[in-house]
């Protein structure tokens, strides 16, 4: 029995279909990941200001607007940007970005709003600016809460790119897409394989980040439960 | 910006011809209702009850909230395509049932979970001790203190839900998505706007019902009124929070802590 019959007879899992294709499943990785990471990093330039608006002239307006971009299904946020870039990767990218808003935003505030009222008037009494207290103190406090929304974004748009396949740009979404069109079981669930794991990876990357980043939070945990 | 294309969205929205027929807008609002209501309905049926008895007996903590976490990595449109590929896609609409269903459990089971294991202990424990039993403590105090948390959930899935069939249209099934996929195969931009508009519309009218439905079925809204009434200035209720995002943002902190 040769490798080549799991093509021939269509099965899922298929090792030569993987061997044969390996540039197209590569290059669909790479366009993937772009999308999301692109999504993920504008998302936080974005997201930063907007909290801080927020903060200052009012939590209420952000954080509606957001909560109904979030509502807008995916398929539909794609369609509807059509208009506004073409067939192109920014049409995914920005409704990605969209989608990200309002966990990051949410968390963002959160942190702020956990900030302890002592820590920031101590700083301010040692003479610190808004932007030094913004910078030096709130953003270190706001880490863990900020790590947590990342994770969440960069999961879901990794999960979401797929749908971009339906302007052509979804990275191994359009594998999934060709594969349905020609009922070629193998490209699919390699596809979706390889796109939960890409999932998976990345949120233990970030799991590894924030422990490397926030140190005390484990062990402000470990204190807590040893007592 | 190409702005030229909302007039031909709106002439595409206000044509009757659009809305008639076995594929127009009518036949596909309809059948994205029923398969939201059919998918939720089950969902529920099946996640509540665990959830609750989970949340009660105080097991399956790490399950019920990592679940949530598991169904955000496995993206909706594979799920859709390999279910409809696999030789359920030949039983009509039942691929897309389900995977609708698979795709509602994680949230309903995560929000219901959390808000009974956050039901006050010492109200818990104090109903214990007036002589309550199990199903009583279950179904009289902690699911109305957790109601709110439940409902968080609830929306979350309708959300979910309603997006979900959106993408069913993509490997052939029914639903307002359908507008979109039948648009973009025919490089007909205005259909494609028109039918993200819709898309949006039923997003957001579900939305704006589940609060509606929330509020008016809470065990404890009349008592809530009744003890601001009585204690003027006391925020009673705090105000509902966007479901989606509020449910989201708990889960990190939880999980955070090890």
């Amino acid at each position: 029995m040769t490798s080549t019959d799991c093509l021939a007879a269509n099965e899922w899992i298929c090792g030569e279909y993987v061997r044969t294709r390996k540039e197209e499943l590569l290059d669909a990785t790479a366009q993937h990941v772009g999308i999301a990471l692109s999504a993920v990093l504008i998302g936080l330039l974005v997201a930063f200001p907007l909290a801080l608006a927020a903060r200052r002239w009012g939590q209420g307006p952000v954080l509606g607007l957001t909560t109904v971009l979030y509502t807008v299904p995916s398929l539909a946020m794609f369609a509807l940007l059509l208009p506004v870039f073409g067939v192109s990767a920014a049409v995914v990218v920005t409704g990605l970005v969209l989608y990200s808003l309002t966990v990051l935003v949410r968390n963002i505030l959160a942190g702020l709003d956990a900030v302890p009222r002592d820590v920031r008037e101590a700083a301010q009494g040692m003479g610190y600016g808004r932007r030094q207290l913004l910078l030096g103190v709130e953003l270190p406090l706001i880490l863990p809460a900020l790590l947590a929304g990342v994770r969440i974004t960069t999961v879901s748009a990794i999960s979401l790119t797929t749908v971009g396949a339906i302007v052509g740009y979804g990275g191994l979404g359009n594998l999934i897409y060709s594969g349905m069109e020609s009922f070629f079981k193998a490209e699919v669930l390699t596809a979706s394989a390889i796109c939960v794991l890409l999932a998976v990876v990345s949120d233990v990357l970030l799991l590894g980040l924030q422990r490397v980043l926030t140190p005390w939070v484990r062990h402000r945990a470990g204190a807590e439960s040893a007592r | 910006m190409n702005l030229g294309t909302i007039p031909d969205v709106w002439t595409w929205l206000t044509d009757g011809s659009n809305w008639s027929g076995a594929d127009g807008a009518w036949q596909r609002v309809t059948e994205h209702v029923f398969l939201t209501v059919t998918s939720l309905g089950l969902a529920c049926a099946l996640a509540l009850p665990i959830a609750l008895w989970l949340g009660h007996v105080g097991r399956g903590g790490a399950l019920a909230i990592n679940i949530s976490n598991a169904g955000r990595a496995v993206p909706t449109f594979a799920v859709l395509v390999l279910l409809t590929m696999s030789p359920l896609g030949k039983h009509g609409d039942w691929a897309t049932t389900i995977a609708l269903v698979l795709f509602a459990v994680p949230p309903l089971l995560t929000n219901a979970y959390v808000g009974i294991r956050e039901a006050d202990r010492d109200v818990v424990e104090a109903a214990r001790g007036m002589g309550m039993s199990g199903r009583q403590l279950l179904s009289r105090v902690e699911v109305p203190l957790a109601f709110p948390l439940i409902m968080a959930g609830v929306r979350s899935a309708a959300v979910q839900v309603v997006a979900t069939a959106t993408l069913a249209a993509l490997p052939g099934g029914g639903g307002l998505g359908r507008i979109i996929t039948a648009g973009f195969q025919t490089y007909d931009t205005p259909q494609v706007v028109a039918g993200a508009v819709l898309v949006a519309l039923l997003a957001l009218a579900v939305e704006g019902l589940m609060v509606v439905v929330g509020h008016l079925v809470d065990p404890l809204r009349k008592r809530a009124v009744r003890g601001a009434a009585a204690a003027p200035g006391a925020d009673a209720v705090p105000p509902a929070t966007g479901g989606t995002g509020a449910a989201e943002v708990r889960q990190p902190e939880k999980s955070a802590a090890p």
